[in-house]
């Protein structure tokens, strides 16, 4: 009895998919870079959700991971956005069609 | 304990020398004192062990031969290869001839090069070329044998190209280097065909096992035998590979009498007869033996009648005589081979050193006039029998004893051959052929002895007038060793004398223990009564007129000096340029494998293949491979999140599955 275990498990890890493929999409779909952090987020996002869904099978160490994810996003957010600043400082723009340092 | 058991030490002594003399030779200044003690020292003890060998085993003469085992060299599965000593009647004689008449050389050349700068290295490399010598000659099997031969080789061609600083010298060494890789190439496929018939290369179980396990006269038998003496033909200077050895003469004339006359070339004739059961087994290689043999000792005696150098009319005497040893063995008459070898090592380097002397003379007198002319040519000699008699009376006897005078050591060991090859004539008719070549190089050789002596010691004196006053005769160091060769020269004949003297053919019953396998397949009949008085008295007429007429010819006319000679002509210009058989060969051999190795090896290979597909080519490769990589680097932040997506899902899916 899947369901009496763990209550809303399907819907869950369906949101968490879908969260999850419009963040890939965004990504792959969208230039501007800001909105491609948003996106990342997003992904992450969906990430954590499967993991609070799925501590209900496994114990609590789904919803620890949770708290480490955030963390690190949040870090992740500082370092990106300065990132992201100091780019546009530099080519004033942030469409990343124009941001090909790394060309071979 | 027995003396034969302290035989390594006969190797071993010579083998400090050379690691003394060698240290020396590395000091800046030049130490002659104590080079003069050690190198000739060392032989003389090596002599003394033999000696005591010698005695031990003419006191109680072993049937079987005595193997000294030092220790195991190769053991690899079933082929177990020690390094071990052989001490039988064979090598006792070949020990005794090495180490004695290598003692007087090493005496003389205090005499000789005493003022040379490379003093040390010369006795280093000679006590080396002993310790190889003894290695072959004791070795109780192929392998070590084969050590000896190899290294005989490399200090050959070491003290060949001794005064290296003339290019000339140094091709010399290497001409005889390569030659003598021919004929090992031989050799070594002549042991790989043993292994795999006999699964043995120890000379003793060769002597056991070849008679039942391999077909007398067959192929396989045929085969090793002649590999063999192709090697033999490299060692010993026969057709086709004789050419290194008149070259050889560059070296020191003390090196020519030890190495290129008396003790390494003749390795080839102990070769054969150490392994005289396989070449009594194969009458088919024996006759070729034989043939090569008298080919070559005819041969070679021509061109020695148009040489004017007096070191390569000897050189190629030796490569004659050696012919003759070839001849001996060949006709299964191993003893009397053996009988050759020991009296040509008498009177052979009685003659080098003595020519060694009269160079000695020379080359001081041109020294001390600054003269540029030539101290080896026979032209510009001359009666030098007035200002050194002792070599001229020494080197009179040994001319008389090579031209198979008798009772001189040279006449019974070559009337011996010219016998045992006529009585093989009546199995093979072939032989009878043989014979008669050998009869005529007797005549040759005695008329080209003649010419040598005639020019060098009779006559008028060619030097020049300023440079007579400073010819004189050799100190007793060198002399020495010339009258106790001499000596040798003359009594040499009585270790083998044969029954119408009266004597007993000791040398052959002595050897009989060692040539008792071959016996049974080959068995040598000499002739008795008339035929075989008829045989001693063409040999001694032929050699009594060669000696004679080359006598008359050469003192009939006056001999221009080197100098003012005019080009010889015809038939002599032919002989002189020894048959153009070195420009054949240059012709023939070295002109194709240059030009192959020039457009095929260097354009080809190694421009083409070698540097152009696989060196330039691997960078050209990664270059290309860097290309294509660096095309993906789009910068493109959305590409490269493409490209992880595809991977991220290929590695789940892989992961699921």
């Amino acid at each position: 009895m899947q369901a009496d275990i763990a209550p809303l498990l399907g819907p869950a890890l369906g949101v968490s998919a879908i969260l999850f493929s419009l963040g890939v999409a965004g990504v792959l779909l969208r230039r501007n870079v800001i909105v491609l952090f948003v996106c990342i987020e997003l992904m992450l996002n969906a990430v954590n959700l499967t993991f609070v869904a799925l501590s209900q099978l496994h114990g609590t160490s789904g919803q620890v991971m949770v708290v480490f994810v955030m963390t690190v996003a949040a870090a992740e957010a500082a370092v990106g956005l300065a990132i992201i600043l100091a780019v546009f400082r530099h080519k004033q723009t942030v469409d990343l069609q124009n941001i090909n340092l790394l060309r071979g | 304990m027995t003396a034969t058991q302290w035989i390594w030490l006969a190797v071993a002594l010579p083998l400090a020398g050379f690691l003394v003399n060698g240290a020396l030779a590395l000091r800046r200044r030049p130490a002659v004192l104590p080079v003069s003690i050690v190198g000739p020292g060392v032989l003389l003890g090596a002599f003394l062990v033999s000696l005591a060998v010698a005695v031990e085993l003419l006191g109680a003469p072993p049937h079987e031969p005595q193997v000294v085992r030092l220790w195991s060299w190769m053991p690899v599965g079933a082929l177990q290869i020690d390094l071990a000593f052989q001490v039988d009647q064979l090598s006792m004689v070949m020990l005794l001839v090495v180490t004695g008449v290598g003692s007087l050389i090493h005496l003389f050349s205090v005499g000789y090069m005493r003022e040379d700068p490379g003093y040390a290295r010369y006795f280093a490399y000679l006590n080396l070329f002993i310790v190889f010598m003894l290695v072959l000659v004791l070795g109780s099997s192929l392998p070590v044998l084969f050590i000896g031969w190899e290294g005989v080789g490399l200090c050959s061609y070491l003290l060949i190209g001794f005064w290296f600083t003339e290019k000339a010298n140094a091709d010399a060494g290497k001409k005889a280097f390569i030659m003598n890789r021919i004929g090992d190439f031989g050799v070594l496929v002549a042991m790989f065909l043993l292994w795999r018939e006999l699964g043995t290369l120890d000379f003793a179980r060769i002597a056991q096992l070849a008679p039942t396990e391999l077909a007398a006269g067959g192929t396989v038998v045929t085969l090793i035998t002649l590999f063999l003496f192709l090697g033999c033909t490299g060692k010993s200077a026969q057709i086709p590979l004789y050419t290194w050895l008149p070259d050889a003469m560059a070296g020191p004339t003390p090196v020519s009498a030890l190495i290129h006359a008396a003790t390494m070339v003749t390795a080839g004739v102990y070769l054969v007869a150490r392994t005289n059961v396989l070449f009594a087994m194969a009458p088919v290689s024996s006759a070729v033996v034989a043939g090569i043999g008298a080919v070559t000792a005819l041969f070679a005696a021509t061109i020695a009648l148009r040489q004017y150098d007096i070191k390569k009319v000897l050189a190629y005497s030796t490569v004659s005589q050696l012919g003759y040893m070839f001849v001996g063995v060949g006709s299964a008459a191993y003893a009397a081979g053996i009988f050759h070898l020991v009296t040509h090592a008498f009177f052979k380097a009685l003659l080098f050193l003595g020519s060694g002397s009269v160079i000695h003379a020379m080359h001081h007198a041109y020294h001390a006039t600054h003269s540029h002319e030539d101290a080896q040519d026979m032209r510009n000699m001359g009666g030098l029998r007035q200002y050194m008699p002792w070599t001229f009376w020494l080197m009179t006897i040994a001319t008389f004893a090579i031209a198979g005078v008798p009772p001189l050591s040279g006449f019974f060991s070559k009337d011996e051959i010219l016998a045992s090859a006529f009585a093989r004539g009546n199995e093979m008719p072939v032989y009878y052929l043989f014979y008669a070549l050998c009869v005529v190089a007797a005549f040759l050789t005695a008329f080209y002895m003649a010419r040598l002596m005639a020019m060098t010691f009779l006559g008028e004196n060619r030097t020049g007038g300023e440079e007579r006053r400073h010819l004189h005769e050799a100190p007793w160091i060198m002399t020495g060793p010339l009258v106790v060769l001499g000596v040798l020269t003359v009594v040499g004949g009585v270790f083998n004398l044969p029954a119408f003297v009266g004597g007993h053919h000791r040398l052959e019953s002595w050897l009989e223990p060692v040539t008792a396998a071959a016996a049974a397949f080959a068995r040598v009949e000499l002739p008795h009564g008339s035929t075989e008085l008829f045989l001693v008295g063409a040999a001694v007429l032929v050699g009594v007129v060669g000696l004679a007429l080359g006598y008359r010819l050469t003192q009939a006319r006056r001999i221009p000096t080197a100098h003012e000679a005019p080009e010889d002509k015809g038939i002599a210009r032919v002989l002189n340029r020894k048959y153009f058989v070195d420009e054949l060969y240059d012709a023939a051999v070295v002109r194709p494998l240059v030009a192959l190795s020039r457009v095929v090896l260097w354009k080809g290979v190694d421009q083409g293949v070698i540097d152009g597909a696989a060196v330039n080519g691997s960078a050209r490769l990664s270059r290309g491979l860097g290309w294509l990589g660096s095309r993906l680097q789009t910068g493109q932040v959305g590409m490269y999140v493409v490209l992880f997506l595809v991977g991220a899902l290929w590695i789940l899916r892989a992961v699921i599955r």
